[in-house]
């Protein structure tokens, strides 16, 4: 099939960016979006120019890594990661709009590669079971309902992509850091520290300038692990309980 | 070089309890001193640099991704291997020891695959701590399943993302350490080489991969995590940034590459679908429980086939070939990777092969779906079947699926002794980098297994041998020897820009990936890896005359990161044809036509090979020389493998 | 910082905020429509007269007024202070947004909704609550008692077709505001519950529905009764 890309290039943070047009022809329903981006850029590499940066590792749609925003919506028209997508999803002839993610606490390093940090600080600032290596009891010591175990699952099933945070209208990450602290909040060995870590985590998520969450539920729906609303409900009332629970002023 | 593998004296039970006895200690406040080193931040990495921080070193975390949690541990989907015995049926630690010793066809060593067998009791509890939700019966106690033709169901697992939540795991482990300061993370950045003064490991050289800088770092020590070279073939199921370029910089520092021809080719991946393919996706393994592998009998239906002139459920039974049923009748379609891939080789060499490639076979779940129902089969494999549509736009409750074998994992690696470390001095090498556990054949699980076992219950023990011996002697990254080493890399990166030449670096890896493929890959004859030796030199002399690399140093630049690491995987691509022309026997993954039972087996030469070839560098351009280690069979009785 | 700033400080706590006022307005909706139907009741307006003497002059009913008045402004404050942070959150917008594939138009128009409603307030306050405070109102006699002659008010206004309009034209605006924010109230106060929400979502849905059109039935049916 034939195509023609709009790309959103921008050589570096400071520079000012804009779209550039690609024609491209010959394209099997068969690749994925990024084999098509692939064959995009040894297209240009061959003409001697530079090719489009973008990121992406694992290809089969567990890393995280790869983003883009594909004609509107985060990933593309189907509800899974870019990698994941393939060209049948789209038609001979179709103009194909692909952009960063965008927000704040999402800086673009260079044309659609943006710097996810903010989510590794937010994982800092609380999104783990602080027990050390050794000393831990046997791992049937406490057992867990099979119904919480398969929830905290759901929940922790989040590959950190951020597709929820390009979907929002706020650049919200709510579903990220609810997913976290839900998944904790919902198993005994994380029920421990479950006040402090909602505390803990909401502050560094306002901190990196993420927006409020206005429960549109675009995040959900565009999420491509499919993490339910219910999570941000559940660190809500997290937060609210420890606000007015935890002993310290 | 004499190898000293140092394995503990006394009886295999007990090896380990006493090396930790043994073992020097460092005084919890000297701790603070000792700088150490991870480069990699998968399963091994994440899991060591937090348990060392843990015990209060300072650590510095390296990683090419852009967040500690993308490394590809996490593609993992089956599950990990503890002998935990929770089933009661059967299973204890000797048992776990003697199936991976056995599956990796007698190429490993005893002490170290007991001590893994040891210790994976220890990982499930760790994560369990952790927060891994694991998969649960309703009685609220861990659920396992049998996997890779085990005989016990001993494989602990998180649905089809196990590796993803062990990793996720380790990435908060690690996480946490970042908050308490003591571990300093360097995302995006590459290690570039490894820097030594004295002969022991002090530091490395890096570039960061946006600003493009050329840093140095200097510690008292450096763990290499940094996976596994399957990616020399091009198509493999690792993930796109995958690399050999630390441990092959590692090697060329002087630390031995241990064992490179043996890769694990898996069974169950989506075949080829065209030049434009990128990697290859697994699907797991747990298929072949229901799917029923076969192939038309003749080649005139198989063309038929491909030319779409006919449907697979036109094909009576009388005409299908289920020719792993047919050949080993107790084991049929569960039979180990390495036999199912040959298998399926064989048959797309005899010209009935399915797809349009003529590299494929069917994996049928028509029978399962007759007997079970569809909801049954959906119940049990339906994230599966969705991906396989995804990816294929076929759908497999009415059709079918298409498998071929693809390169999954190498057991292959840095040389290691019992303490992990490499034969130079303070470097050493963890998961799936270095070669110790698996042998010549990887069982399914056990790749988890052994990287948290490496990171968590290992490292941090042998690593305080090494410290306690030599005191802490801070070097400055100012040293001559980090100095003249950042200068060799600028100097390569300058090298690769100003080449400009006609073909890029895609262009070079794909070609590489072929010849690997064709005379390297799932069976190999001397003439075929002769030939390939030629063929390499050729590329890579091409490659350095040829090679286009776009852009400046001073940037993120997609293309000059690839350029690396298809440089050096041009390199490795030799060292393996070499290893594999040497190893004069069939083993597990590495599977050489001349050696072979009259049945088609693996014949092993247990006489000639029962030794791991540590291959030494010897210079650009020159033979690299080979050094042995003797494997001692003390506990088990070599046999053939047999599955019939 | 004390822990209540701290709280009421992040952005959780500004939407708790949103979510607690929300809850109270949708409330004062309830009271404040039931005591406008007697409007419609066919009694020439008494039951009103006497409903809306006793809305002045209940001390209680000061009280709560004054905090609707209060509750009314901090919903539009913090809304305006959210708003604001969200646009900071996406310095740059997308060139090209589907943003209906993944959500409903109201849940995406609050902002606007909600200052349309504002708007309407502000002219709602001036025709009647400020008149009727304020102005010079009529007198009627109930059984001895002297009361404020609201009703003639009320009814002199929805004579004005332009007037009726631009009622229920605003009631169809709340109903696009609560469509999403009564459910939006819950999720934001962490009641979610598999067992209940999918209930809260019909009743929210029912509530958007049936409420703003009894509101706009009551100018209608004036303006009908008047001509």
């Amino acid at each position: 099939m034939n195509l023609t890309l709009k790309v959103w290039r921008q050589q570096n943070p400071s520079d000012k960016g804009g779209f550039k047009e690609y024609k491209l022809s010959g394209i099997s329903a068969d690749m994925s979006f990024l084999e098509m981006l692939d064959v995009l850029n040894e297209d240009l590499s061959e003409k001697g120019e530079d090719p489009v940066h973008f990121d992406h590792d694992c290809r089969e749609g567990i890393c995280g890594m790869c983003s883009l925003y594909i004609n509107g919506q985060p990933h593309g028209p189907t509800q899974t990661t870019t990698c994941q997508l393939h060209m049948r999803s789209f038609k001979d002839g179709d103009t194909i709009t692909i952009e960063p993610w965008r927000a704040n606490a999402f800086p673009i390093v260079k044309d659609l590669v943006v710097d996810r940090g903010s989510f590794d600080r937010i994982i800092q600032s609380g999104g783990y079971v602080s027990v050390n290596t050794g000393g831990v009891p046997d791992a049937n010591e406490i057992p867990i309902p099979k119904i919480i175990a398969d929830e905290a699952f759901d929940s922790a099933t989040c590959i950190g992509c951020g597709a929820c945070v390009a979907a929002c209208k706020n650049a919200s990450a709510m579903l990220f850091v609810s997913a976290k602290v839900s998944q904790l909040a919902l198993l005994p060995q994380g029920k421990v520290e479950k006040r402090e870590r909602a505390e803990k985590m909401v502050a560094q998520m306002d901190e990196e300038g993420f927006g409020a969450c206005t429960n549109t539920g675009a995040c959900s729906a565009e999420c491509p692990k499919e993490i339910d609303l219910s999570n941000i409900a559940r660190m809500n009332r997290e937060y609210f309980a420890a606000s007015l629970s935890t002993e310290k002023s | 070089m004499k190898l000293d593998s140092k394995i503990p004296n006394g009886p295999l039970a007990e090896k380990w309890t006493n090396h930790k006895f043994n073992v020097k200690l460092v005084n919890p406040a000297n701790k603070r001193k000792y700088n150490i080193i991870v480069v990699g931040t998968g399963l091994a990495g994440a899991s060591a640099a937090a348990s060392l921080a843990e015990l209060g070193y300072n650590v510095q975390a390296f990683c090419f991704q852009d967040s500690p949690r993308r490394a590809h541990s996490i593609a993992a989907q089956g599950g990990i291997n503890a002998a935990k015995n929770y089933q009661n049926d059967g299973d204890s630690v000797f048992r776990l020891f003697y199936d991976t010793i056995k599956g990796g066809d007698y190429r490993s060593r005893e002490a170290n695959v007991y001590r893994l067998a040891q210790v994976s009791v220890n990982i499930i509890d760790q994560c369990v701590a952790q927060g891994v939700p694991f998969a649960r019966e309703y009685g609220g106690l861990l659920a396992n399943r049998s996997f890779g033709g085990a005989q016990v169901s001993r494989t602990f697992y998180a649905r089809g993302q196990t590796g993803q939540q062990l990793l996720l795991g380790a990435y908060s482990a690690l996480s946490r350490q970042v908050a308490n300061g003591k571990v300093k993370l360097y995302p995006r950045t590459e290690m570039m080489d490894v820097v030594t003064i004295d002969g022991k490991a002090k530091g490395i050289v890096t570039r960061n991969l946006i600003t493009g800088a050329v840093e140095s770092h200097s510690g008292d020590a450096v763990l290499l995590c940094t996976g596994g070279y399957g990616n020399v073939f091009f198509l493999s199921t690792n993930a796109m940034g995958s690399n050999v370029t630390a441990a092959w910089r590692a090697h060329k520092k002087g630390a031995y590459f241990s064992n490179p021809c043996y890769t694990q080719i898996h069974p169950t991946c989506i075949p080829v679908s065209g030049d434009h393919q990128s990697k290859l996706t697994l699907m797991s393994e747990s298929l072949r429980n229901d799917g029923r592998v076969w192939v038309p009998k003749t080649v005139e239906m198989a063309e038929k086939l491909r030319k779409k002139e006919i449907a697979p459920k036109d094909i009576k039974d009388e005409d299908r070939d289920y020719y792993l049923e047919t050949k080993y009748p107790s084991f049929g379609n569960l039979v180990p990777r390495d036999v199912a891939s040959r298998n399926a080789k064989y048959v797309c060499d005899d010209g009935r092969g399915v797809n349009e490639t003529g590299e494929a076979v069917f994996l049928d779940f028509r029978d399962a779906i007759l007997r079970d129902g569809e909801d049954a089969v959906r119940g049990k494999y339906g994230n599966l079947f969705d991906m396989y549509e995804k990816i294929t736009g076929e759908n497999p409750y009415k059709t079918p699926m298409k498998i071929y074998p693809a390169v999954h994992y190498t057991m292959g690696g840095l040389w290691v002794d019992y303490n992990l470390m490499t034969n130079v001095s303070g470097l050493y090498a963890l998961g799936e980098a270095n070669f110790s556990d698996h042998g010549a054949n990887r069982l399914g699980a056990s790749a988890l297994m052994q990287g948290l076992a490496d990171g968590y219950f290992v490292i941090p023990y042998t690593i305080g041998d090494y410290l306690a011996k030599h005191p802490n002697e801070k070097i400055s990254v100012d040293h001559p020897e980090f100095k003249k080493c950042e200068e060799e890399v600028k100097a390569k990166i300058q090298n690769l820009l100003s080449i400009n030449g006609s073909k890029t670096v895609d262009h070079f890896h794909k070609k590489l990936g072929k010849i690997m493929w064709n005379y390297c890959g799932m069976a190999r004859n001397a003439a075929g890896l002769t030939k390939a030796k030629e063929m390499i030199k050729e590329l890579k002399k091409e490659f350095w005359a040829d090679v286009k690399v776009l852009g400046t140093g001073e940037e993120l630049n997609l293309s000059l990161e690839k350029a690396h690491r298809v440089a050096d995987f041009l390199e490795l691509g030799e060292l393996m044809v070499v290893d594999a022309l040497h190893r004069e026997e069939s083993c597990g993954g590495h599977f050489r036509e001349e050696h072979q039972t009259p049945e088609g087996e693996a014949l092993r030469d247990d006489e000639k090979f029962a030794y791991v070839a540590a291959w030494e560098y010897a210079g650009d351009g020159k033979e690299e020389i080979l050094n042995k280690e003797d494997l001692v069979f003390e506990n088990v009785k070599l046999t053939q493998r047999s599955y019939k | 910082m004390s822990w209540v700033s701290k709280t009421l400080n992040s952005t959780l706590g500004k939407k708790l905020l949103m979510a607690l006022t929300g809850l109270f307005l949708i409330l004062f909706l309830v009271v404040h429509l039931a005591g406008n139907l007697q409007l419609i009741f066919p009694d020439e307006g008494k039951s009103f007269n006497i409903y809306a003497e006793t809305m002045a002059t209940n001390p209680l009913i000061r009280v709560v007024s004054i905090l609707n008045f209060g509750f009314i402004l901090l919903h539009a404050v913090y809304a305006v202070i959210l708003t604001r942070h969200n646009k900071k959150s996406r310095p740059i917008g997308y060139a090209v947004s589907k943003a209906s594939e993944n959500s409903t138009w109201s849940s995406r128009s609050m902002g606007i909704l909600g200052t349309l409603i504002f708007i309407f307030l502000l002219v709602h306050l001036r025709g009647f609550w400020y008149e009727l405070k304020f102005g010079e109102v009529p007198m009627v006699t109930y059984d001895g008692v002297s009361y404020k002659d609201s009703f003639a008010i009320v009814s002199a206004a929805y004579q004005n077709i332009l007037y009726v309009i631009f009622y229920v034209v605003s009631m169809g605006v709340l109903a696009f505001h609560l469509s999403h924010g009564f459910a939006s109230a819950f999720q934001t106060l962490g009641i979610n519950h598999t067992k209940y929400t999918p209930f809260i979502k019909k009743l929210g849905l029912a509530f958007a529905i049936i409420v703003p059109a009894l509101f706009a039935l009551i100018p209608i049916v004036m303006f009908i009764q008047g001509s």
